[in-house]
This record gives C-alpha cells, sequence and structure tokens, in this order.
C-alpha cells in the first residue's frame, strides 16, 4: 500500500450528511487489502452512501478515510481509475449500445483497443451478453442493464470493487454470470494480480455472512 | 491518468454519435432558427434586409437557437450518470468541459450553415458579405460554446434549468452579441461588405473567448464536485 499499512480502507468516525441530516455517522472499519466486506443495514442506514464516499463520489463530513492508501477527500484524484463501482444507476447511455458503452468506458480508462476489445468481448461472453451487446440500451431490460453495467464496474480490473446490490433485477442465470465474472466474495482476482478488495452492499444477511470476510452492519444514521 | 486526447476524442464521439441517432438537439434548433426568419420575414413586412436590422435579426435568431442547443447539452451526463462515471474515471475533468464545448461548437457550425444561407435567400440582395462573415460566425461561436457549456453545467442540476440557463447566459452574452452584432451590419450592407472596425470587434470576440474558455477550463473541477 501506498501509505505501508495492509488495509484497503481505514475509516475512523466517517460521517456524512445531507443538509443538516446525517446519513452515515461513526463508521469505523479496517478491511484490509484482498478482504471482502459485506454491508447490511435497513433502507437509509446510509449503505449506499458509504459506497459512495468510497468511490469518491461523495466527499465525507467528517471522519478520517483512506481507500487503497489515498486520504479522502484530498487525494481522491489519486485513486481514479482504481475503483470499480456499481450503483444503483448503471453509469450507461441508454442510446448508445451495449458494446459502445464498453468501448466508451475502454477509452475513458486508457485502455488501448487491443486490450479493450478483448476484454469486452471476453466479458459479454461471461455474461451471457454478447448476442445481445449491439442493442441500444434504452432496449435492455433491467437485468440486462445490470449485467452490462456490472461489466462497465469491472472493465479496467480495479483493486477495489464496490458493489451496490449487484444481484438486484438478476434472474438465477444473471446472477450465475455474475459470478462467473467477479467470482464470490474473496475469490476474485485479475490475471496475475493479488485479490481484488471487494464492498458489497446485500439484502441477504445469511448469505453476506456466511460469505464475506467481514460484516458491517449500519442503523439508520449510524454505524451498528 | 489517461490521456486527455483520448478522453476529449471519446466523448465528442460519443455525444455526436448520440446526436446522429436520436436527433435531439440539432434539429430543433433549425427549425427554431428557420421559423424565426419567416416570422421576422412577415412581422417585419420586409423582403430584404441589410445593415445593423438585418445584423440584429440573424443574432437574435441564432443566439436563442444556441440557448436550445446549451440547454440539452449535458441532459446525458445527468439523467444517464454519465457525471458520476467520468467523475470515477482517471481523466482530467477540464477534459470534460473542453469536449462538451467542442460538441456545442459544432452544433453551432451545422447550424449556421444551414441557416445562414437560408437567412440569405429570405433577406439578403447582396452576398458578398457572407464570406468574412464566416469569421465573425466563427469566433461568436467559440464564445457561445464555452460560457454556454459552463452555464448549462451550472443549472444542468437544478429542476428549473430550462430557465436558468437564459437567465444567467443572456446577461453574460451581451458583451459577446454587441461585438458580433458591430463586425456583422458593415459586412451586409447593399452595397457590399464594409470592414469599418471589423479588426477591434473581431479583437473583442477573440478577448471574450479567451476569458470564458479560460474561466471553464479553470472552474469546471469545482463545479463537478459532489
Amino acid at each position: 500500500m501506498a501509505d505501508g499499512s495492509d488495509n484497503a480502507i481505514s475509516l475512523r468516525g466517517l460521517g456524512r450528511d445531507y443538509g443538516d441530516r446525517p446519513a452515515l455517522a461513526g463508521v469505523d472499519l479496517e478491511l484490509p487489502e484482498g478482504a471482502s466486506l459485506a454491508v447490511l443495514g435497513p433502507n437509509g442506514s446510509g449503505k449506499s452512501t458509504l459506497l459512495r464516499v468510497l468511490a469518491t463520489l461523495l466527499r465525507p463530513s467528517r471522519g478520517e478515510v483512506r481507500v487503497l492508501g489515498c486520504s479522502l477527500p484530498g487525494e481522491s484524484w489519486k485513486l481514479r481509475g482504481r475503483v470499480g463501482y456499481l450503483g444503483h444507476q448503471p453509469l450507461l447511455y441508454e442510446d448508445l449500445t451495449g458494446r459502445e458503452n464498453l468501448h466508451f468506458q475502454a477509452r475513458l480508462y486508457g485502455l488501448d483497443d487491443e486490450t479493450a476489445a478483448a476484454r469486452i468481448e471476453s466479458d459479454l461472453e461471461i455474461l451471457g451478453m454478447r448476442r445481445r451487446a449491439d442493442y441500444r440500451v434504452s432496449d435492455y431490460s433491467a437485468g440486462m442493464k445490470q449485467r452490462i453495467a456490472i461489466a462497465r464496474a469491472v472493465l479496467h480490473r480495479p483493486r477495489l470493487l464496490l458493489l451496490d446490490e449487484p444481484d438486484s433485477n438478476l434472474d438465477p442465470q444473471g446472477r450465475e454470470a455474475v459470478r462467473a465474472l467477479i467470482g464470490r466474495p474473496g475469490e476474485l482476482a485479475w490475471k496475475g494480480e493479488a485479490p481484488v478488495t471487494r464492498v458489497a452492499v446485500s439484502h441477504e444477511p445469511e448469505r453476506a455472512r456466511a460469505e464475506a470476510d467481514q460484516v458491517l452492519e449500519l442503523k439508520i444514521g449510524a454505524a451498528a | 491518468m489517461t490521456s486527455s486526447r483520448r478522453a476529449f476524442a471519446a466523448i465528442v464521439g460519443k455525444d455526436l454519435r448520440t446526436e446522429l441517432r436520436t436527433m435531439r438537439s440539432l434539429p430543433a434548433m433549425i427549425l427554431f432558427a428557420v421559423t424565426t426568419f419567416i416570422i421576422f420575414r412577415y412581422g417585419l413586412d420586409r423582403t430584404a434586409l441589410s445593415g445593423s436590422l438585418a445584423s440584429g435579426v440573424i443574432w437574435t435568431t441564432l443566439l436563442f437557437a444556441a440557448v436550445l442547443g446549451i440547454n440539452r447539452i449535458f441532459l446525458p451526463e445527468r439523467e444517464e450518470g454519465g457525471f458520476d462515471s467520468f467523475r470515477l474515471a482517471p481523466v482530467d475533468r477540464p477534459v470534460l468541459f473542453a469536449a462538451k464545448a467542442a460538441v456545442l461548437f459544432l452544433y453551432l457550425v451545422v447550424l449556421e450553415a444551414i441557416v445562414v444561407p437560408v437567412f440569405a435567400v429570405f433577406f439578403l440582395e447582396n452576398w458578398t458579405g457572407l464570406l468574412p462573415l464566416i469569421v465573425i460566425l466563427l469566433a461568436t461561436n467559440l464564445g457561445f460554446a464555452a460560457l454556454g457549456t459552463l452555464i448549462s453545467s451550472m443549472a444542468v442540476n437544478s429542476r428549473a434549468r430550462d430557465l436558468l440557463v437564459p437567465l444567467l447566459l443572456l446577461p453574460l452574452v451581451v458583451p459577446l452579441m454587441i461585438a458580433a452584432t458591430s463586425a456583422t451590419g458593415p459586412l451586409l450592407e447593399p452595397a457590399g461588405p464594409g470592414y469599418d472596425k471589423f479588426g477591434t470587434w473581431l479583437l473583442v470576440l477573440g478577448l471574450y473567448d479567451g476569458v470564458f474558455c479560460l474561466v471553464g477550463y479553470a472552474v469546471f473541477d469545482f463545479l463537478l464536485e459532489d
């Protein structure tokens, strides 16, 4: 790690407010590199907010946040391109096809055309989307959008993967396809590289506890 | 960091491809401009215009047609998560400003390539001023594009963006319009183009363009912050 610690994520007293309303308060966490974390909690407990803070999309209101050795928000620019983020919104352009969206992302992340094409075709095959990749995203079902969104999130082979309910909108085959691409928690490692740290929001506590290395349970406005 | 040139090309390519596919902005801008010329023709009850009146008609029409495009330039980024997608990527944020301004500039060039000849057919007896007018159009487009992109990025997250864009844009664009109309008027005289203070107004346009390109480039990073 850049800061010499073995933790991919280190949070001390993390808080985030929306106006006067606290969405997150007093979250502490140490997550080693390569480990997996399941984030649990009821609606409105700040799970998505936590992921957006870790992805540098939201600034923390208070507390210390270190992600992959970068202190946030000050060093958030160093983190760009090292995090894969899947939120509630698929972050796909509706008027482009699935394949065009992925090629656009690849260019933003600086992948050369050859690497990008190989990776995109391979990921689309695994996700069962290769034949439908030339449809416009606006013509996709919610599940198909989710599959392409996951391909987008991992296209640049990030060191940290932040997944907000990755199974949402997916049928059983879709879940299997996604697992074939990003593995079970703790299993994911890109070719020739160290295991990827993974944080996933889940609404299935039993499965999350069984699979993840650590569990963070959030209550409304605070960590449990 | 990804090469800025590569990211710039990717964003411009994406926007142009989307526009070609959906035709959301340009046809509306063109239709608005042509309809406005028709209204001017019958409203003024004139079949020929020249000098400052011709200049006023053409620039008023182009300004309001440009507002239609400016209003929509960041809409996919807001509604489809493009801002988040861009903020996650290892790309300098002002690249998005530069790419959007370039797209808006191209929209304006296409708009003018179609509607200025229409204007000439409707109103001009002497077309020789159209060639030097291209220089004024390009210089003004740059200012429109830089300022429009900046204003649009500020207004896009507001529910009242359709109102905010003209409210913020129109006062700021007054110096640009003064320079553009003043430089255009002598070019559209019936006796042929005159170049009185042409260089001075071109310099004013250049300064305005430079200021708003620099301001946009400098502050865009902050505008994208949470």
